[in-house]
């Protein structure tokens, strides 16, 4: 299973990198695309939307099925990526390089209310069953 | 999970990693990695497809034409030479839809029907008890496994897998079906390509398979399976039609034979229908994956998808959709995606038919 150690998750399969710069960036994680499918549709959230944490924001589908992305934290879009728009095939592709959108969070401290790579791992393994 | 049922292929999809799903209580492979290049795997050269999971059922006795005749809505007697196959409904007396299924003549008074997995129990149930006056035989067919290989190459790689079928089918017509021993090789599929449905005892089954991938055939799981039957613009038993919806309003009315005087089983309440939907293809013109449920706005009132994929061949999203009658190919609709209303076409389907787009 791919988890890279670096990087935040949450339940619903997002996962987020913290930036330099304190922005959030946020993806699907390699199990989440493994579990969909072949992507053909992205559609990201507005830059300037403001988010509460857990708001649907964002949606992927694959062929078999559409599923909505949650905002980790609450916070701001500051960047959206339209490449996966056009492309989704990247996240099947590269999970952890498709990146989706970027956050700026309301309150840096919220990043503590995310899982790290173990604790995403021992949740991935309790809904296999 | 154990309590799912298993086709005799199920360590052999195991083996090759197929991500299993349960579908309608079978434990069966969606892909076996990457769905579109199944599908176009299909479109372009040979693929297969584990379809054990549905049931042939023989039928045999002195009455079996005529209890068919009076089981199915279309006419059996457009049989007119053994190894022919026909695709029919079979209604209640409603006129509602228990099933949809294929039936194969197998000369004399022998036939065999396949029905759907998920139905097939209603299926038997409703079978026997239509079968009690005509004094005939039914054999559900268990013991038998079913392999469809489809594709532009299909019957070539067949032939390779297994040489000495290619003397017995070569002269085989698209709907026709021949019998090697235990071994049955229909000309049929749910792909929109030419290709072969193969019966055989389920002990050979894994033979068979290995066989064909050897000959260069690629194993396609059932995803792939509903992309192809969705551009191929054919119905999907529970999802375009159902025991409430009549094949009059499910794009069915050319396997309907309301001309001949034989009386089937939901005639008369087919008569008496007023028919005021229709089923229709959708192109979507915006961005976006048409959706099973998905309410369609046309001039002429609300209607419905009932089932709506991303067509790997067109690259853009495609339906079935039953909406109010009137509503033309070439016409716009809305479709109601999430909160936004997205524009689709309507046209004429089949979209997509040996390889090639059928859409402007």
């Amino acid at each position: 299973m791919s988890i890279p150690a670096d990087l935040k998750y949450t339940k619903s399969h997002e996962w987020v990198r913290i930036e330099a710069d304190g922005t959030l960036t946020v993806g699907i994680t390699h199990h989440a695309q493994d579990l969909l499918g072949d992507m053909v549709f992205v559609e990201n959230p507005a830059v300037g939307r403001s988010l509460n944490a857990g708001e649907e924001c964002a949606v992927v589908e694959s062929v078999k099925a559409a599923s909505d992305v949650y905002a980790p934290v609450a916070g701001e879009v500051v960047s959206s990526n339209s490449e996966v728009e056009s492309s989704p095939e990247k996240i099947n592709q590269d999970a952890y390089g498709a990146w989706m959108f970027r956050i700026k969070p309301a309150n840096a401290a919220d990043v503590n209310t995310l899982m790290d790579a173990g604790g995403y791992e021992a949740h991935v393994a309790s809904e296999a069953h | 999970m154990s309590e799912l049922k298993k086709t005799p292929l199920n360590d052999t999809h195991r083996a090759l990693n197929a991500k299993m799903v349960d579908f309608g209580g079978w434990d069966m492979p969606v892909n076996y990695g990457s769905q579109i290049e199944e599908h176009h795997a299909v479109r372009r050269d040979a693929g297969m497809f584990d379809v054990s999971h549905m049931l042939p059922v023989d039928v045999e006795g002195e009455n079996a034409r005529a209890f068919l005749n009076q089981l199915v809505a279309n006419n059996i007697d457009k049989l007119k030479e053994p190894g022919k196959a026909l695709y029919s409904c079979m209604l209640n007396e409603a006129g509602g839809v228990i099933d949809d299924l294929i039936i194969y003549w197998r000369g004399d008074n022998r036939y065999r029907i396949v029905v759907n997995a998920g139905t097939a129990d209603k299926d038997l149930v409703w079978m026997f008890k239509q079968a009690e006056p005509f004094g005939i035989n039914l054999v559900p067919r268990r013991d038998l496994a079913m392999i469809a290989v489809q594709g532009p190459n299909a019957r070539q790689k067949v032939w390779n897998a297994m040489p000495g079928l290619e003397d017995v089918t070569a002269d085989k017509k698209p709907f026709n079906a021949v019998e090697i021993g235990e071994m049955f090789v229909a000309r049929t599929g749910y792909t929109g390509e030419d290709g072969f449905e193969i019966m055989l005892p389920v002990k050979a089954a894994p033979f068979f398979w290995q066989a064909l991938i050897e000959a260069g055939v690629k194993p396609c799981g059932l995803g792939a399976r509903d992309t192809l039957r969705l551009e191929a613009g054919m119905n999907l038993y529970g999802q375009d039609m159902d025991e409430t919806t009549s094949p009059l309003e499910s794009g069915l009315a050319w396997t309907v034979d309301l001309q001949s005087e034989r009386g089937f089983i939901g005639k008369s309440a087919l008569q008496q229908s007023e028919i005021t939907h229709q089923l229709a293809g959708l192109v979507l013109q915006d961005k976006g994956v048409l959706r099973a449920h998905q309410k369609v706005f046309t001039r002429h009132g609300e209607g419905e998808i009932t089932s709506g994929t991303f067509s790997p061949t067109l690259e853009k999203s495609i339906a079935l959709a039953r909406i109010p009658l009137g509503i033309a190919p070439g016409e716009e609709v809305e479709v109601e995606i999430r909160d936004k209303k997205l524009k689709a076409k309507v046209v004429k389907y089949p979209f997509v038919r040996n390889g090639k787009s059928l859409i402007g």
